[in-house]
């Protein structure tokens, strides 16, 4: 029994925070949100990540990445989150690397470890698709009534296509306004809205304009098995994010509560502030181990795997919203501007700790998995 | 990275589980009422005779040099099994990480062994009238009796946990009489029968002769029951709160076990487990897991020579509002049945003390926003 992460997995985590501490300060994030992922210093980003291997981390070696199980990876996925990257880095490295990979698509992992190709994806019948306005391929997943969802299809990127089963979309993807810009939202109109099981997503690279006609959903040809896993890692990888989004709210508000001083001493001093960031500090403390248990269920193929995946993004998920909610009350009213940096994190937490898989539903998962339901 | 057990280990639990489903007592009266105290200590006294009293301390003192990670497993099997809290446990869990880390030889070979076999039974004696949080403003003392070698003591503690069944209390008192807060206090062992000791009993909220007061004029101590150094009772008393035992007093498998038995109770409830309710039961279990957790790797660090610090105020927190929320839970899974004197109904009880004691949940508080997150005290 040894709960901790190793010395190499510690290295290379403390290797990707020094990195993304350096090109994706605040300013950066802040480009996304006028340029996307095109933006330069944006984009800029991206190359490094790739270049020291993290875009690639999931892919298995034999396919030219690092190899490196979830244990390894989701740590990386909390830094980014530390920095409130502006990137799809679960989307990209975590779900879709090993996912192609397994499919045989060499050609899009190839261009995925060189750095060159974003993913989204679509999910569970909901119309927004987060990073679409970036993505050069969106997967497609489903929640077909049961307590496991999965990846199931492709659109874009030139995933194998299939004879079969194609599932086809009678709407758009338009680009629309999340609260966090950076995100690049894409929602499907039309039909889409109403669509049942599969939906799927336009092909919106970097130069495709909005509104772009509709193709197919193209099947993955993929084993079950590494689909199902690929939404694990999805909803796996956000918990990690939520958890290094939670971080950083919760330094930059102590830092805060240092500086400002009101009544003649800082606010950090009075029981008031410090007993609500003592509980923010405690749903991510809590919720921290039960994500590194998730990787760990993931590596070692636990038969618990989809219930500790579950635990753990419901748990990161409230825990990040309690965290945001707290950081921005103990700042008063200067968190309230765009001005200042924290909405850049609290808007990030606001939008993905809905997406995989919310913390009701995530909940109810696990209370299946009990048999409380 | 490895969550599994070894081999030895394994068979570690399973000797465990043997031992503990065949001689667990069942229906004692609670522990903190006279009666139900004699029952403890029989079962106290088996599990002694077993060598289970005390998995993790030398076996000369009747353990069984068990790792921390064979305590945790004797944990999870001792609540899974429905045995009961243990009646001893201050001072197994309390006064014994003290002994071990500053106590001399005589004092460990004297006192331990007597604490492991339910002979001697240890009371905390920390709180006063006037000093329950703020635990510096200790008042009782302790004065030089340079003739009789040793040292005379006059106060009162109180809130005193099963004071009025115990042999032997353990506390802190003011040895420097020109000393103020946490400076010029000493650490005390004192029998209970000495003269000049009173003890009171008083009915807890739960109806139980739990606590007691312990009035103390003139009653002599030798010197052998000083632990540590005079005047520096503090810094001894505040060393094993944060260290690896401070773990010790709620183990993960008694939530995770009671967390086990609100599934059932929501199972035989049917339809009155609503989907809220049965929500709530999905959140005390996952809470139950996420202590665990959290527990597993603060015993890898422990296991790599490293110290809790200030996170046991974390676990602290989580441990004992995790407590009152299921426990909260069953009572509404329960309907009106729920005021039913019962295991439930005196589970939450129980847990309400919880937030109070072993420092209330405000102090752990500000130890995590100061300590932990390094806000500014003024």
């Amino acid at each position: 029994m040894r709960f901790a992460l190793t010395e190499d997995q510690a290295a290379l985590r403390d290797a990707a925070r020094e990195l993304l501490a350096r090109e994706c300060p605040p300013a950066v994030v802040r480009k996304a949100w006028d340029g996307g992922a095109g933006a330069s210093p944006v984009a800029a980003v991206w190359s490094k990540l790739a270049e020291m291997g993290v875009v690639g981390a999931a892919v298995p070696e034999e396919a030219g990445g690092l190899g490196l199980g979830a244990c390894d990876v989701v740590p990386l996925l909390e830094e980014a989150g530390r920095v409130a990257l502006p990137l799809p880095l679960v989307e990209t490295a975590f779900v879709a690397g090993p996912l192609l990979a397994a499919a045989g698509d060499d050609g899009a992992v190839e261009r995925l470890l060189a750095g060159d190709l974003l993913v989204a994806c679509a999910l569970d019948g909901a119309a927004e698709v987060p990073w679409a306005g970036d993505a050069d391929l969106i997967l497609v997943g489903e929640r077909p009534g049961g307590p496991v969802s999965q990846i199931v299809g492709s659109h874009g990127g030139g995933a194998t296509a299939g004879a079969d089963g194609i599932a086809r979309f009678g709407g758009a993807l338009e680009p629309a306004r999340s609260i966090d810009t950076a995100r690049r939202l894409g929602v499907l109109v039309g039909s889409a809205a109403s669509a049942s099981g599969l939906v799927g997503g336009d092909d919106r690279g970097a130069d495709s304009g909005p509104g772009e006609p509709p193709a197919a959903v193209e099947p993955l040809d993929a084993p079950n098995e590494a689909c199902v896993l690929a939404w694990q890692r999805g909803a796996l990888g956000t918990a990690g994010q939520l958890i290094g989004l939670s971080r950083a709210l919760l330094a930059m508000t102590v830092t805060y509560a240092e500086e400002r001083r009101q009544f003649g001493v800082p606010i950090g001093s009075f029981q008031a502030v410090k007993h609500q960031l003592a509980n923010a500090l405690l749903g991510v403390e809590f919720a921290a181990p039960t994500v590194l248990r998730a990787a760990w269920s993931l590596d070692s193929g636990a038969a618990t795997v989809d219930r500790d995946v579950a635990m753990a993004k419901a748990l990161a998920s409230e825990a990040a919203e309690r965290v945001a909610a707290t950081a921005l009350q103990a700042h008063g009213a200067i968190a309230y501007t765009t001005e200042y940096d924290l909405h850049l994190f609290a808007k990030r937490v606001w939008a993905s700790a809905r997406t995989w898989g919310d913390a009701e539903w995530q909940r109810a998962r696990v209370a299946a998995a009990l048999g409380l339901n | 990275m490895d969550l599994t057990y070894s081999d030895s280990e394994q068979a570690f639990r399973a000797e465990a589980r043997e031992w503990l489903e065949a001689n667990v007592p069942d229906g004692l009266a609670s522990g903190d009422t006279a009666e139900g105290f004699a029952q403890h200590l029989e079962w106290e006294k088996r599990l002694y005779e077993a060598r289970w009293a005390v998995v993790s301390w030398p076996e000369a003192y009747g353990g069984r040099e068990a790792s921390l990670w064979e305590w945790l497993i004797f944990e999870e099997e001792y609540y899974r099994a429905g045995a009961p809290q243990r009646v001893t446990q201050n001072g197994i869990f309390l006064l014994a990480p003290t002994l071990f880390d500053v106590g001399t030889p005589e004092q460990q070979d004297r006192v331990l062994p007597r604490m492991a076999a339910a002979e001697d039974l240890w009371c905390q004696g920390w709180s006063e009238p006037g000093a329950g949080s703020d635990l510096a403003a200790t008042k009782s003392r302790a004065v030089r009796d340079e003739a009789a070698g040793g040292w005379r003591l006059t106060g009162q503690k109180t809130w005193t946990t099963r004071g009025a069944f115990c042999t032997h209390m353990f506390g802190l008192f003011r040895t420097d009489p020109e000393s103020e807060r946490h400076r010029g206090l000493t650490y005390f062992m004192v029998p209970l029968d000495a003269a000049g000791v009173t003890v009171r009993g008083f009915e807890r909220l739960d109806g139980d002769e739990g606590f007691a007061e312990v009035f103390l004029e003139d009653a002599f101590v030798p010197d052998d029951a000083v632990i540590g150094e005079v005047d520096a009772g503090w810094k001894v008393a505040m060393a094993t709160t944060g260290s690896e035992r401070g773990l010790t007093l709620r183990s993960p498998g008694r939530f995770l076990s009671a967390a086990e038995r609100l599934i059932e109770l929501a199972a035989e409830r049917g339809e009155a487990a609503t989907p809220l309710l049965r929500d709530r039961v999905a959140r005390a279990w996952i809470d139950a897991e996420a202590y665990q957790l959290f527990t597993l790797e603060q015993v890898t660090t422990i296991s790599e020579g490293g110290s809790p610090g200030a996170r046991s105020s974390l676990n602290k927190i989580f441990w004992s509002e995790l407590d009152v929320r299921l426990q909260e839970t069953a009572l509404d899974l329960l309907g009106p049945a729920a005021e039913l004197d019962g295991p439930w109904s005196r589970g939450f009880l129980f847990a309400l003390a919880g937030p109070i004691y072993a420092g209330t949940n405000e102090i752990q508080r500000n130890i995590v926003a100061e300590r932990l997150l390094g806000l500014p005290r003024k």
